[in-house]
């Protein structure tokens, strides 16, 4: 418990440690954890900045898509819109063709029975004057028969 | 444990006073070297205070300096964030309390809090382990705290008290250092019959200004020592009680802890106040 020489050691000892901390311990040190602050603090600026640059992108990529899916939907409705149409058409083209169809069967079909009407008048007419004739060789009295002729062939 | 050491049978009272007995060596007066009957010598030198401190104080340069060495601004090394952490809680102690700019006050409040922390902690080594080993290899007395020797504290406090008085001259001029010392806390009259009074008002300010000044290094050094000297005492104290010193040696010790890390503190920060108050004007 005395005071003695130590007390002038224990100075002396400090003195050295304090200057040697001084020297070269405090300034490496400081100068690391100061170097490593600004690190971080830039990185975390890039960071935020590269977020910043993300949300942008993404409401970029964003308002791409929503201008795509409507282009997309007025292309699909113009695509409909085109289909109806083109089975309008084809329908009454459809309609068109076959009445036209069928009034060219029907026209050819009053030819043919004209036809057919005619060519049978025609050999009727010669069956009637061939009996007529016949008639007439048998029993000539034109005059007896003369009515019955006419209205025969008025008949025909 | 009381009967430990090689002399036979001890009585408590050696006990204690053997643990509390410095390796001391000095001249004696026929010039030879003498070791421990040196009581009341003052140019003794306890060996083993400043055998430890040093050791510890080395231990920190070690420590520290290891890392300065290899300090990167990339990713840090454990040891390294241990040291980083240190080192910014003793700086930002420092920035909040000393407002001016000083390249030794941060490196000094460093090697005292660490320095200090070591020795106090020296504390927590069981009582009778070093003692008992140096006594195995001859040497009688080991003291192993040196926080627990007041010529350690006074030493620091000692180094403080210069670095006051040389910050005062510092920041305010040799005539400052003066005024600092006569002008308050009673400011002297300076017209008229109080002139009279004025040396008597100046004698009472220098009284007790220079108490005032000379009571920082002792309070400082005392309070270190006090509660380093009380906790050993008590850590004896409790290695005297055979069985029972365990669970009392695990509570005081857990205690103990609180104070070795609180008294390094406070004697750092104290000391960073002192000089801060030296630098500042009023």
């Amino acid at each position: 418990m005395d005071i003695n020489l130590t007390l002038i050691g224990q100075t002396i000892a400090m003195i050295v440690f304090v200057w040697f901390c001084m020297k070269f311990i405090w300034p490496p040190i400081m100068t690391a954890i100061e170097e490593r602050q600004k690190q971080i603090a830039e990185g975390l600026a890039a960071a935020e900045k590269g977020e910043e640059n993300l949300a942008k992108a993404r409401a970029e990529a964003d308002e791409i898509v929503a201008d795509a899916r409507q282009q997309a939907t007025s292309i699909l409705d113009q695509a409909h819109a085109r289909a109806n149409e083109i089975v309008a058409e084809g329908k009454s083209d459809g309609v068109k063709e076959r009445e036209r169809q069928l009034a060219a069967a029907k026209a050819e079909i009053e030819q043919e029975t004209n036809k057919a009407r005619e060519e049978l008048r025609g050999q009727v007419s010669a069956i009637a004057i061939a009996s007529a004739e016949k008639i007439l060789k048998r029993e000539i009295d034109d005059k007896a028969h003369e009515d019955i002729l006419g209205k025969l062939a008025q008949e025909l | 444990m009381a009967s430990e050491g090689g002399h036979g049978p001890q009585t408590s009272g050696e006990y204690i006073a053997h643990h509390l007995q410095n390796l001391q060596v000095c001249k004696s007066e026929t010039g030879e070297w003498i070791w421990n009957h040196c009581a009341g010598n003052p140019m003794a030198i306890n060996v083993d205070s400043m055998f430890w401190s040093v050791f510890l104080g080395l231990l920190f340069i070690w420590l520290f300096g290891r890392v300065a060495k290899k300090a990167t601004s990339g990713v840090p090394g454990k040891t390294q964030i241990v040291v980083e952490m240190i080192v910014d809680f003793v700086d930002s102690s420092v920035k909040d309390t000393f407002h001016g700019k000083s390249r030794l006050i941060a490196p000094l409040g460093l090697t005292i809090f660490v320095w200090v922390f070591f020795m106090n902690l020296m504390d927590l080594v069981p009582v009778d382990w070093i003692p008992m080993l140096s006594m195995a290899i001859g040497i009688d007395y080991m003291k192993v705290v040196p926080t627990t020797d007041v010529n350690v504290t006074f030493g620091m406090s000692l180094a403080v008290f210069v670095l006051i008085i040389v910050y005062t001259t510092k920041y305010k001029g040799p005539l400052g250092l003066i005024k600092d010392l006569t002008l308050h806390p009673i400011a002297p009259p300076t017209k008229g019959l109080g002139l009279l009074a004025a040396p008597f008002v100046i004698a009472f300010n220098f009284i007790l200004e220079s108490v005032a000044l000379l009571a920082k290094p002792v309070s400082l050094s005392l309070r270190l020592f006090g509660n380093m000297f009380a906790g050993e005492l008590i850590f004896i104290l409790i290695a005297l009680l055979g069985i029972w010193q365990l669970p009392l040696h695990f509570g005081w010790a857990v205690f103990h802890v609180l104070i070795v890390t609180l008294q390094a503190f406070i004697f750092m920060m104290l000391t960073i106040v002192y000089l801060s108050l030296a630098s500042e004007t009023h």
